[in-house]
């Protein structure tokens, strides 16, 4: 199989997000209201530290896009300690290396350094959760980079501008519908006192989830914790995370764009769906089990095998859910046809196997080979002690609990093809669809 | 691992993967006299193989650009008796991962297995390896793939830039074109045309094997002459030497886009020579991907011109190059190719400071068990290293290899590496002021 770039790069998140078997995992909840999460791998001398803060780009306040993810650039500068720009110059100097990322529900710094290091990697990012000093000069030549990571990543790329167009159009309320870079007009305006504000209103202990992952053990986590997070203060007045809801959805959009870049068409196809909810995620297993098996494999899914055999009218087809949110996600679909066959054609001829497939249900050889797989999805998950970090970061981050994340696994073992066939009823109704078609500009290029 | 494409330019480069300090390799050799690498790790129950067959689509057929490419690509379409979905679905019954690519150095496979069911993933492998099907409905199916990335690539700025650099660099060496092929090429490939590309690129002779994970070496043995015991002694003569061609300056490409790409290149240094380590630690301090690297200060901590720049050794099989990439706004090409030419000519003169020598130094040696990343990982190191031509004492003497540079081997070799005025560069955009 050759991967489609075009595709992957405007819908792929995560497929069946692979759950965790026989992780050694210990968590403990620091007087300040820190969580804290520690995963051990002995198997080599190196740990991995994640702070994750549970607010992102859809706790922004309006009129204000990209500052969660400006803030994250910013969150490199200086402190009272460290001298502007030499946070990772330090992590490097011990062999290590950082980085950081930004999503709707949560923005997350890393590094991964030798094991014995950890120390000194807690009191560096402990320091930047309070004392965070910025200067115009640090912000104005940031916001250069932003807005040039903006051109890198959107601007250039007319998928990229499509995807965020029919997010837009997803969402008639929630701000999942923002870019998380930011629109290019917002984030020019974004400032010093903007930064420092969110900064101030959710950076703090209380707000925040430790994942250590690596070559330690719990006691000593823990120890080194209070030692370095415990004295910083929790925020008295840390807002409710509650954002404005998505009202009933009740007539599909659709968009088309044309763009001379486009050599592959494509329909993309996506419905509001639910997420994994603490306590409650047999829907969201079912769904991301759904996932699988509309589109999991470009050979053996429903779609593959309708659509990418015999007289084929795709040559890639795709389905994903996205289960790791705070607030209703999606549920997405694409098909990029073969030559001949027109984006209207392809998009009838996916809807068409959409519907024999909710007529006919689910073929039991195939959910048992998903679940084989997500069986061994968990002993290799084991070979990957910061895939597991990243797992309970992210989970812990948008409202879950360690033990959701424990239970995940069973959760999906336990899906019946009734449980796939109720969900894909509930989600798969085109009023609360978007669809896209994207196509090549007829003028040619210039 | 294609010779200057970027999408292999972010990614990390092979020999600079360090491996976890207290690793054990084993060399094996099977009853039917088959070598490969072992790390034995019983703690997960399941097997990494990595396999590389050295040459890769460097060994096209002239007219046949992208055979090897789709060979590989359509070895995963059926075998022996099973059809394209049959075999997808015994691999995912067994839940095994089995991945072929190709690249201008080798063809490769990855491999990973559950020790429950080992023994008929390895048959699958087998079959895939020894008698893969190439149907004519699984060739066309996988061409059209092929096909959309390459009309993809025709309007993508970066593959542009890419393709643009490495024709300028290499010419008529495989090196200097994509090793898809081109639209023409690929549409005239016959099923013969990928059983013979699979025979001139798959044999004993060229073949590179690693294993990690729940294994023993006995049980290795075994498994090396059933996967390979039936394929043939020898393949086709490997590639000849690509020499640098490329006459320096600037070229753009006209194309509407509010960023320009920016790739930048010219001959590098051979992965045997004496001064390689020198040379890696001068680019890591010119170009390397930390913040801290002079680049990324100039370009971007200082003056917010791009999101990243970096610049990479690339000591193919075949050749070797020096090159970089970035993206900036149209408006601020000009500006940035002045501020790269003043690193390299600065780095050229005056070499590096002992302050910068020491931190690169210690982030490298320290960075060196960190990558160790788990079994699949390994493996590609493994092999990595047999394809550089490295001992697995290597990995005990990597270090002290570092260590022993000093700032005057760097002035040395940036003397003699860096060409400032034969550095070639290639816009995609519409640069300001550039033509």
């Amino acid at each position: 199989m050759q991967r489609f770039r075009a595709l992957v790069a405007a819908i792929g998140l995560c497929r069946v997000c692979n759950p965790a078997l026989a992780e050694k995992v210990t968590d403990f909840t620091l007087p300040n209201g820190l969580q804290v999460v520690v995963i051990e791998d002995h198997r080599a001398p190196v740990v991995t530290q994640m702070v994750w803060y549970k607010v992102g780009a859809a706790d922004e306040a309006p009129g204000h896009s990209g500052i969660a993810h400006f803030l994250e650039h910013l969150m490199f500068k200086g402190t009272d300690d460290v001298p502007s720009g030499q946070f990772s110059a330090i992590v490097e100097a011990q062999g290590g290396s950082d980085n950081a990322f930004t999503s709707w529900d949560y923005t997350a710094y890393f590094q991964r350094v030798a094991a014995d290091r950890l120390d000194m990697m807690m009191k560096l990012e402990s320091d930047r959760m309070r004392d965070l000093r910025l200067t115009e000069d640090d912000v104005t030549t940031e916001r250069q980079v932003i807005l040039e990571e903006r051109n890198q990543r959107t601007d250039s790329d007319p998928s990229a501008l499509f995807g965020e167009q029919t997010r837009a159009a997803q969402f008639l309320n929630h701000p999942y519908g923002i870019p998380i870079i930011g629109w290019r007009h917002e984030m020019e305006q974004l400032s010093r006192e903007d930064a420092l504000d969110f900064y101030q209103t959710y950076y703090a202990p209380n707000n925040a989830i430790l994942v250590v992952a690596g070559d330690v053990q719990p006691d000593a986590v823990k120890q080194l914790a209070e030692t370095h997070y415990g004295p910083l203060k929790p925020t008295g007045n840390l807002p409710v995370r509650e954002r404005p809801q998505e009202p009933p959805q009740r007539a599909e959009r659709r968009l088309a764009m044309a763009d001379p870049q486009i050599a592959q068409p494509y329909v993309s196809r996506s419905y509001l769906a639910p997420a994994r909810k603490s306590g409650d995620q047999k829907q969201a297993a079912a769904l991301a089990v759904l996932a699988e098996l509309l589109g999991g494999s470009g050979t053996t899914s429903v779609l593959a095998k309708a659509l990418a055999f015999d007289n084929p009218k795709a040559v890639y087809v795709s389905a994903i859910y996205e289960g790791e949110a705070l607030d209703s996600t999606l549920f997405g679909l694409a098909i990029a046809p073969v030559p001949g066959v027109s984006l209207d054609e392809a998009e009838a001829a996916m809807d068409g196997v959409i519907a024999q497939f909710l007529a006919d249900g689910v073929d039991p050889a195939a959910l048992e080979r998903i679940k084989t797989q997500i069986r061994a999805a968990q002993i290799y998950g084991m070979d990957n002690a910061e895939g597991l970090a990243q797992r309970y970061g992210e989970a812990l981050a948008v409202g879950l609990t360690v033990e959701d994340v424990k239970a995940w696994p069973d959760v999906l073992q336990a899906v019946t093809a009734d449980d796939v066939m109720a969900a894909a009823n509930l989600v798969l109704n085109r009023d609360n669809a978007v669809t896209g078609h994207l196509e090549q500009a007829q003028e040619v290029m210039p | 691992m294609i010779a200057i494409r970027l999408a292999t330019l972010i990614g990390a480069v092979l020999f600079a993967l360090p491996l976890r300090a207290e690793i054990s390799v084993q060399e094996v050799t099977s009853p039917g006299g088959i070598t490969a690498w072992l790390v034995e790790d019983h703690e997960i129950p399941f097997t990494a193989l990595e396999i590389a067959f050295q040459g890769g689509t460097g060994l096209d057929l002239p007219g046949e650009r992208g055979a090897v490419n789709l060979m590989a690509a359509t070895l995963e379409e059926g075998s022996g008796d099973m059809d394209a979905q049959a075999f997808a679905e015994a691999r995912d019954g067994l839940a095994a991962g089995i991945s072929f690519g190709a690249n201008q150095d080798a063809v490769s496979i990855s491999a990973r297995f559950l020790t429950e069911n080992r023994d008929r993933a390895v048959e699958l492998l087998r079959q895939a390896i020894t008698s893969p099907r190439f149907d004519q409905s699984a060739v066309d199916r996988v061409r059209g793939q092929v096909l959309s990335n390459l009309a993809s690539d025709a309007t993508d700025p970066s593959a542009i830039a890419g393709d643009t650099l490495n024709a300028l660099a290499f010419g008529k060496h495989p090196y200097g074109s994509d090793d898809s092929g081109t639209p023409e090429s690929v549409a005239a490939l016959t099923r013969d045309d990928l059983i013979e590309a699979k025979a001139r690129t798959m044999a004993r002779d060229r073949l590179h094997v690693a294993a990690v994970g729940d294994i023993t070496p006995d049980e290795l043995g075994k498994l090396l002459d059933r996967l390979f015991g039936d394929l043939p002694d020898t393949g086709a003569p490997l590639p000849g030497r690509a020499t640098w061609q490329a006459p320096g300056g600037v070229k753009v490409v006209d194309f509407a886009s509010p960023q320009s790409i920016v790739v930048f290149g010219q001959s590098g240094i051979r992965r045997d020579d004496p001064d390689f380590f020198a040379a890696y630690l001068m680019n890591e301090i010119l170009g390397g991907s930390r913040f801290s690297a002079r680049l990324m200060t100039e370009v971007r901590e200082k003056r917010g011109l791009t999101y990243g720049i970096g610049t990479y050794l690339l000591p193919m099989a075949y050749g070797e190059s020096l090159i970089g990439q970035m993206a900036t706004a149209n408006a601020n090409v000009g500006p940035s190719i002045d501020l790269i030419r003043a690193e390299w000519s600065r780095m050229a003169k005056d070499g590096v400071s002992a302050e910068e020598l020491a931190a690169t130094k210690t982030y490298l040696t320290g960075s060196y068990p960190l990558r160790f990343d788990g079994n699949s990982q390994i493996a590609e190191i493994l092999v990595g290293m047999q394809m550089d031509g490295l001992s697995p004492d290597y990995i005990k003497t990597r270090n002290a290899k570092i260590e022993a540079v000093t700032q005057d081997d760097i002035k040395r070799v940036a003397a003699r590496l860096l060409t400032p005025d034969g550095l070639q560069f290639v816009v995609v955009g519409r640069p300001d002021g550039l033509k």
